[in-house]
């Protein structure tokens, strides 16, 4: 099983935070790499179940299912069931927590999954700096950071 | 039911903070609210179950229980037991997490608790910023700090007075008259390292070889000496292992045993279990991880083998004995006289050859129906290597491991056909140069005491300041079992 964990600080509330992420379908709307998304079976996005369909910018297609949703702990869990990646029972949660010093958030993003042991540096690359950096660095560009 | 949660990012990698919150008696050296912190009942402050007790700098007394810790998660959780503030049913939870953008600590400090009717927002206000809040600025400041002073580590003089003692030192390579008394002082302790009131020191083959310059362990002037067993006095910072008052035992670089008292790096340094005494770690340990690498890693001795072990009355030899007995192996003996004879079988010999008419490797394939040894323990060296090669098995393992009697010299590796021989030269710095080696050796070693399947043998106690005597007896090899020299204030032994 490898593991991947980023995380970073957003200079802004987490309800501002957590209202910019929630959206189980709103990839589009802040992280760069996402180009197009929909949930299937026309499912709210917030019903834990649901499978959101997206498309990168570069042209590959994901599907994820939502497993655990907590606007409690401010924290999203999904799983890959069909992506290029070459991944096999893959799960990552994204999750905010306040930095009560200063009304910032802290936010991490973190993946279990198995991979062939060659490609295993070449995915944790992909996944921790592109996607998962990728993503904090948009919000920090939005919120500032 | 009142909650608090506060929390912060510190600009240090999670290590750093870790460091400094981990220590669960250590909140005096950084809060500002805590005047003085001691652990009750001689605990550890890592122990879960530890009672914390704090003087607050207000003079209110505290008494806080360590409920969780865990380095995996970089968090503990507390609760208060007994308080002079009204805080009831208290639990709080420190909680670390990397910050991967930037290396940086995110940090959350947060409890549960009742507070008296109508004071709820004062208590509220008073662990939020008077404890955490407070807590937080505290880390930044005691992290910048050490930060600063790590910048100037070589001119960094450690608090307080060195330990005055004695050691026995050379001045220069040669005999055994080289070795005489000198006064050492123990400096308090640095970070990583520890300071120890030694009780008992063990002497070894190796310390001969140090003292005439045959291995380069030691540029006289210094003290010799590998291997002791004593009390920690004090630890320097990031020292976690260890404790005052905790009694320990090692063998390992640097040279400098001979002494009272002693400070050095603390990580090869193991505790002792209660029912290893002082002396016998000083006798044993060295030569007890010396015959459990042999027999359980440069050759793992399988059952039903036949193991020719030289010197078998000596310190490492005896282990060797009981220990390849226990194993299940045949073992051969082969020593030099009729009272080693007996030390040998006592020790679990199945055979012992002595000198005689007929040669060893003779006498050794007597012994097996032909077949010779399928290892044979060697730390006599020239003046037995050639006999050792002939006394193989096919496909026989040669573990020469020692020299005592001189260097072998130069071989002919085609010599070895004879018996598709297989030779060792193990190094004990090799097997035991980490932390984790240590403890995976010194682990089955102390078993095996316990266990009584080895024996420490304390052949002959000696005053420190005769370990000039101590190294003629063992270069005459006219001992039997292990050495150990006891600082003179220590003796009691005979007159």
């Amino acid at each position: 099983m490898t593991q991947v964990y980023t995380s970073s600080v957003i200079a802004a509330p987490v309800d501002q935070v957590w209202a910019a992420i929630r959206n189980f379908n709103g990839l589009p709307d802040w992280h760069p790499a996402i180009a197009e998304s929909r949930i299937e079976g026309g499912a709210p996005a917030d019903q834990v179940g649901c499978v959101r369909a997206f498309r990168l910018k570069d042209g590959g297609f994901i599907r994820e299912r939502l497993l655990a949703l907590s606007d409690y702990d401010y924290s999203c869990t999904y799983s890959i069931l069909e992506s290029p990646m070459g991944v096999e029972n893959y799960v990552a949660t994204l999750k905010v927590t306040p930095i009560t010093d200063g009304g910032r958030s802290f936010a991490e993003w973190s993946a279990e999954f198995d991979c062939p042991e060659e490609r295993e540096a070449e995915l944790v690359d992909l996944i921790g700096k592109d996607v998962f950096q990728g993503g904090f660095d948009a919000l920090k560009r939005r919120f500032g950071g | 039911m009142v909650t608090v949660r506060r929390s912060t990012v510190i600009d240090a990698p999670i290590a750093a903070v870790w460091a400094a919150l981990r220590d669960f008696n250590g909140h005096d050296r950084w809060h500002p609210a805590v005047e003085r912190s001691s652990i009750e009942s001689g605990l550890r402050p890592d122990q879960v179950g530890a009672v914390r007790n704090f003087v607050l700098t207000g003079g209110e007394r505290l008494r806080e229980k360590l409920l969780t810790l865990s380095d995996k998660d970089h968090s503990f959780r507390y609760a208060i037991v007994e308080s002079e503030i009204p805080l009831r049913n208290y639990v709080a939870e420190v909680s670390l997490k990397p910050v991967t953008d930037g290396d940086r600590t995110f940090w959350s400090w947060s409890s549960r608790f009742e507070a008296p009717k109508g004071r709820e927002r004062e208590m509220a206000s008073l662990v939020a910023e008077g404890v955490y809040g407070a807590g937080f600025e505290a880390i930044r400041q005691h992290i910048e700090a050490r930060r600063s002073a790590s910048r100037f580590a070589n001119t960094e003089s450690h608090a307080g007075p060195a330990l005055d003692g004695t050691a026995m030192v050379i001045d220069r390579y040669g005999a055994a008259e080289e070795l005489h008394a000198a006064p050492v002082a123990a400096p308090p302790p640095g970070p990583g390292q520890v300071r120890l009131r030694q009780t008992a020191i063990g002497v070894n083959y190796i310390d001969i070889y140090c003292r005439t310059g045959f291995f380069n362990l030691l540029k006289p002037p210094g003290a010799l000496g590998m291997e002791a067993a004593g009390t920690v006095i004090d630890v320097g910072p990031g020292v976690r292992h260890l404790a005052p008052g905790q009694r320990v035992a090692y063998a390992c670089p640097p040279v400098g045993a001979y002494a009272t008292a002693r400070t050095m790096d603390a990580s090869l340094i193991v505790p002792l279990p209660d029912s290893i005494d002082d002396e016998t770690a000083a006798a044993g340990l060295l030569k007890g991880m010396t015959a459990e690498f042999l027999l359980h890693r440069v050759h793992p001795l399988r059952r039903g083998e036949t193991a020719l072990i030289f010197a078998p009355a000596g310190g490492v030899g005896r282990i060797l004995c009981q220990w390849a007995n226990h194993l299940g192996a045949t073992v051969i003996g082969a020593t030099s006289s009729e009272e080693k004879a007996r030390a040998a079988r006592a020790a679990g010999a199945h055979h012992v050859i002595l000198p005689g008419e007929q040669s060893l490797e003779d006498q050794v394939s007597a012994l097996t129906k032909g077949r010779g040894a399928n290892v044979i323990f060697d730390a006599v060296g020239r003046d037995t290597f050639a006999h050792s090669i002939a006394a193989l098995a096919d496909c026989g393992h040669l573990v020469s491991f020692g020299q005592a009697s001189g260097p072998i010299g130069s071989w002919d590796i085609g010599a070895l056909a004879a018996r598709s021989a297989t030779i060792s030269r193990p190094n004990f710095g090799h097997y035991t140069d980490t932390p984790e080696k240590v403890a995976a050796i010194t682990s089955r070693l102390f078993d095996a005491i316990e266990r009584r399947i080895v024996s420490i043998d304390v052949g002959r106690r000696y005053r420190l300041s005769e370990a000039a005597a101590a190294h003629r007896a063992l270069e005459a090899r006219e001992t039997m079992g292990s050495i150990v020299l006891l600082p003179d204030s220590n003796w009691n032994g005979p007159q």
